[in-house]
């Protein structure tokens, strides 16, 4: 059994440095092809129909008009006449023509005959949705009732986290071709190895017939692991038009009406404390919705899960509305606001800090000492003892506060095989059926492959976005690195034990005296008996040497190469003008675990990402619905706001890279870190102001009408 | 987008020849930033689309007898370099740098800033200026209206988009507008008028008219302009105020106050112009002049933060006039 654990955090040569994304150029030049930009010979293009009401059943649809516009090649319903359809933006019909212009005039010439039907598009206020709320049943353990009465002090308080949109910049969608029986699929996709088996069964052809690529794509934060209805449709449509290729892309207001969402929260919470903070019980009565299917509860009390004595009362809102979809660390950024609004909101009334606090109730949580480990180098970054004061304490028209939010995540790796290739050249391949979703994977692979084999990166080809590549998981849940740094791994240490033994009788030693260093194949720890990398691959023979590696999610424990488990925690600086409500970031702190560190740049650029996207939730971000229409009001990039680079102030990162969390092996990043900065941009405005803006995002009319007539001078 | 027929006219009498007596016959092009996406969102479809850039006579800035002439077609980006205006009309550069987007500056034009549809997010979904729904009930006034009117009783309740408006309003400049049967010159103030009906528009332009330039007096008062908004990034104020005060020594002879955002026109804080007379410009009589300018703001179920924002631009904007710190 060969030994695939990682090498010594001080032995690594790769591993640990800050690599810059091998893709970089190629992004940042615009070489790089989405599929999305792709134009193959005979495009057409696909555009949907879709509903304009939030609630109405069909009565018919007559597509003849449109089917009669030149230049159209294939009409198709998604729905048939009698079909009720549940939210405006709804795929009704999907049609393909040989221009843009000539697909949408067709898209207009459609006509449907509605039976419009009532609709609740709104879920702020529980008393207004009647029986759209259904109760999740109570959660209890302990005896909160006579913990809260037997508290010290008490904090009750109601807290809202609206629904945001993922609000790709690539749009959902794909370029769809058949060739014969063979289609050739270029989906935005975030699960190259899964997806062409879904879209396999929904179009009823074998998933031998399809051919995935999808080197590069434009966001999906966890909405784009389906084929979807549209990649379906796309593929009769394609199919219907002679095998042209269809390109169908969602414009921007169907891409935020319909391609996912993240569902609201809200909660009444009450929370039971001893005078000396120490926290004894947890209330909370909440709802969410993220669509006509309702909305899960949120992991709350979060983090601080042992809060001994605890009562969960959740209700499901079904909204007609675009439905959910998993987005970055799916239910934790709102429980992780809600947590950490309620605690510091009871911090004030213990008239302690919100650090103070949180340090004393570390062993609420799971992992006590990485969590005031981290709360103490966030507060040394955030030079938190010198910017905290009382909530409200301060002079002048503009206010700074500062705020916590604490996270925590899994992000075990995925199940994943990659295929490692020597050739007798010396040339090295990496294949998986992995995809690079913009965290830098490609990168990573290469640096694992290269450390494994003693070889420059410049010298291994990483090769992922095909699905005829060995499976690798979806990239969700934070699972992609730890799955593919583990199969790349052994993938990479099966092969050299192959080429050990192909050189061994040259070197005079068995195989396993073997090892490769600097590329170079010597006797461990002797580099005079050694040859070349090319020299020993030349060894190899005519045939390449092809090793496959696993990481099997199972094993991952004993292994040790991949785990699960990842903490973090952030604090945020803001300005407030208490005139306007307008609210300035000045600076974020994240501090965040996540095992071994493969490459800390690549991993910081995933956690500054998070911070902005952080930004944008806690300041600018929500998506409106109009009750009377029943439409989102704000299905665009002017009303549906994000932060720019002027809005997001400084960010520092700090990866807590050290032997403890290193040797727990890898860990997935990418969600745990999207978690904590909302919680701690809202606690932030509160200690500012001294007054607790109870819903998300915090615009100026939230804050000018939680400020009513008080004023600050 | 519907197909549409391309005119280029080389100059004025073959841009009037080309546009329409409805609007659905032609729409003006300037710099685009507002009309392809109308048409992307078949909000307008005009048959024709006329192109004015290459019409020489509309662009150019100069001093044209007592007054700065700006041409229609002069961008955002040109309006913020040329130094006369620098020099005269701080507020005139604060709102255009307001558009804190260089794409946007580099083709938005002065006269497409005028002329430019509002931003109501009912409109731009296809339910009419007026904002009706299907029953032809009014949306605004019980739907979301965070971003709508403070002044106005209806039954238009969306805002002027117009970034220059205000300023242009409180420093008293003329807006030229041609035809093929001649001139007009209306001021800017009444370039923009509150539909009362379906089917009228949000300025005092007929769709054979075409906005030529715009004059501003040259006598000097101490201008400025303050906006509120959400973000730094390019973003739609929330509120705007605009002011331009003449001086009698330390105090104000005469001022003239617009505010933008606030109501279907650019709104004249006449209240608060009359109380500043023969003041000095303190924190005081700024905030005075705040709170004059909005006692008659009648806002809506979801904007009357609008009303303390536009107290508070007021404020801030003649103090930047005055060049007080606050």
């Amino acid at each position: 059994m060969p030994e695939y654990k990682w090498p010594p955090m001080n032995k690594r040569k790769i591993m640990g440095q800050r690599i810059s994304r091998l893709d970089g150029p190629a992004k940042s030049s615009g070489r790089a092809k989405y599929p999305s930009d792709l134009n193959p010979q005979g495009l057409l293009h696909g555009v949907m129909v879709t509903s304009p009401y939030a609630h109405a059943k069909i009565r018919s649809i007559d597509t003849s008009a449109a089917k009669a516009i030149p230049g159209v090649t294939a009409v198709r319903n998604f729905v048939e006449a009698g079909a009720e359809i549940q939210w405006a933006g709804a795929e009704i019909v999907a049609i393909s023509a040989t221009t843009e212009e000539a697909a949408r005039d067709a898209v207009r010439a459609v006509k449907i005959d509605w039976e419009v039907l009532p609709h609740v598009v709104k879920d702020e206020n529980l008393a207004k949705v009647g029986t759209r709320a259904k109760a999740a049943g109570e959660q209890i353990t302990g005896d909160p009732d006579k913990a809260l009465a037997e508290a010290d002090v008490k904090l009750e308080a109601d807290y809202g986290i609206p629904v945001i949109t993922h609000c790709c910049l690539e749009p959902h969608g794909q370029v769809i071709s058949w060739k014969g029986d063979q289609l050739d699929y270029w989906p935005s996709t975030q699960a190259v190895s899964t997806v062409a088996t879904q879209l396999a069964t929904l179009i009823g052809v074998p998933a031998t017939q399809i051919n995935v690529t999808c080197d590069y794509m434009g966001g999906g934060f966890g909405s784009k692991f389906p084929p979807d209805t549209w990649g379906a449709e796309a593929a009769k449509l394609s199919k219907e038009s002679g095998g042209r290729p269809v390109k169908l892309f969602l414009d921007r207001a169907t891409e935020l009406t319909i391609a996912g969402v993240r569902p609201s929260h809200y909660a009444k919470i009450k929370i039971g404390a001893k005078s000396d903070g120490t926290i004894t019980a947890w209330q909370s009565d909440s709802w969410s919705s993220g669509g006509f299917g309702g909305g899960g509860m949120a992991p709350i009390p979060y983090v601080f899960v042992n809060i001994p004595n605890r009562r969960n009362n959740h209700a499901a809102v079904a909204l007609n509305a675009g439905p959910q979809r998993a987005w970055r660390a799916p239910n934790h950024p709102q429980a992780s606001f809600l947590t950490c609004s309620a605690l510091t909101d009871l911090a004030a009334k213990l008239n302690m800090d919100p650090l103070a606090l949180l340090q004393k109730n570390a062993g609420l949580t799971l992992r006590a000492d990485t969590y005031k480990d981290q709360l103490n180098k966030a507060a040394e970054l955030m030079d938190w003892k010198n910017k905290y004061h009382a909530p409200g304490e301060g002079k002048g028209t503009i206010r700074r506060g500062v705020g916590i939010g604490v996270a925590t995540w899994g992000g075990g790796g995925h199940a994943s095989k990659a295929k490692l290739t020597i050739h007798p050249d010396g040339s090295v391949e990496v294949e998986l059926g992995s995809q690079d979703i913009g965290t830098g994977t490609r990168t990573c692979i290469t640096m694992v492959a290269a450390e494994s084999l003693g070889l420059p990166m410049s010298a291994v080809k990483v090769k992922v976005g095909k699905n005829s590549y060995p499976a690798s998981g979806p990239s969700g849940g934070s699972t992609t690195i730890g799955g593919v740094s583990t199969s790349t791994r052994k993938a990479a240490i099966n092969a050299l034990e192959k080429l050990f033994e192909k050189v061994a009788p040259s070197l005079g030693v068995p195989p396993d005296q073997l090892e490769a260093v600097d590329s170079r194949i010597q006797v461990k720890g002797n580099p005079n008996k050694a040859m070349s990398w090319k020299q020993a691959a030349q060894k190899i023979g005519p045939s390449p040497i092809e090793e496959m590696g696993e990481n099997v999610p199972a094993q991952a424990a004993r292994e040790g190469l991949n785990t699960l488990g990842a903490a973090g925690v952030q604090m945020a600086e803001v300005e407030v003008d208490t005139e306007t409500g307008i609210v300035k970031m000045r600076k974020m702190v994240a501090v965040q675990d996540c095992g071994l560190v493969v490459n800390p740049k690549t991993a910081e650029s995933q956690v500054f990402g998070a911070c902005i996207m952080s930004i944008c939730s806690a300041l600018f971000e929500e998506r409106v619905m109009d009750q009377v229409t029943g439409r989102v009001l704000n299905p665009d990039m002017e009303f549906y706001k994000l932060a720019g680079l002027p809005d997001i102030g400084e960010i520092v990162v700090h990866m807590d890279i050290q032997e403890v969390h290193d040797k727990r092996g890898v860990i997935g990043l990418g969600e745990p870190c999207a978690i904590g900065g909302t919680a701690a941009i809202a606690n932030a405005v509160h200690n500012a102001l001294g007054v607790r803006i109870p819903m998300v995002p915090v615009t100026a009319d939230r804050v000018l009408n939680a400020l009513g007539n008080k004023r600050y001078a | 987008m519907q197909s549409f027929e391309y005119a280029n006219p080389a100059n004025l009498k073959e841009a009037f020849a080309a546009l329409g007596s409805t609007w659905e016959d032609a729409a003006v092009l300037a710099g685009g930033t507002d009309l392809l996406s109308l048409m992307k969102d078949y909000v307008q479809s005009p048959k024709r689309v006329v192109n004015i850039k290459g019409i020489k006579e509309l662009g150019g800035i100069s001093r044209k007898g007592g007054q700065m002439r700006i041409g229609a077609t002069v961008t955002l980006d040109e309006l913020t370099s040329n130094a006369a205006i620098r020099s005269s009309y701080p507020s005139l550069i604060q709102a255009a740098m307001g558009v804190s987007s260089p794409q946007l500056r580099n083709m938005g034009t002065v006269g497409g800033d005028l002329c430019q549809r509002p931003r109501c997010w009912y409109f731009r979904r296809g339910f009419g200026l007026l904002g009706k729904g299907p029953g032809g009930e009014a949306l605004v006034p019980n739907g979301e209206n965070k971003f709508h009117a403070i002044f106005s009783s209806g039954p238009a309740y969306f805002v002027s988009a117009s970034t220059l408006g205000p300023a242009l309003v409180a420093l008293g400049a003329t807006v030229t507008i041609a035809s093929a049967s001649g001139r007009r010159s209306v001021p800017v103030e009444k370039f923009f008028v509150a539909p009362t009906a379906d089917g009228q528009r949000e300025i005092d332009l007929k769709p054979n008219e075409l906005v030529t330039e715009i004059l501003i007096p040259v006598p000097a008062t101490k201008n400025a302009t303050y906006e509120v908004r959400q973000r730094e990034l390019v973003d739609w104020p929330l509120t705007a105020a605009s002011v331009a005060l003449r001086m009698n020594g330390s105090t104000v002879s005469s001022a003239s106050i617009a505010l933008g955002h606030v109501a279907p026109t650019i709104w004249r804080a006449s209240q608060a112009e009359k109380m500043l007379v023969g003041k000095t410009i303190t924190v005081e009589t700024a905030e005075a002049a705040g709170e004059a300018a909005v006692a008659n703001a009648t806002p809506l179920s979801g904007n009357r933060y609008k009303v303390q924002l536009t107290k508070v631009a007021v404020k801030r904007a003649l103090l930047a006039a005055a060049g007080i710190k606050a």
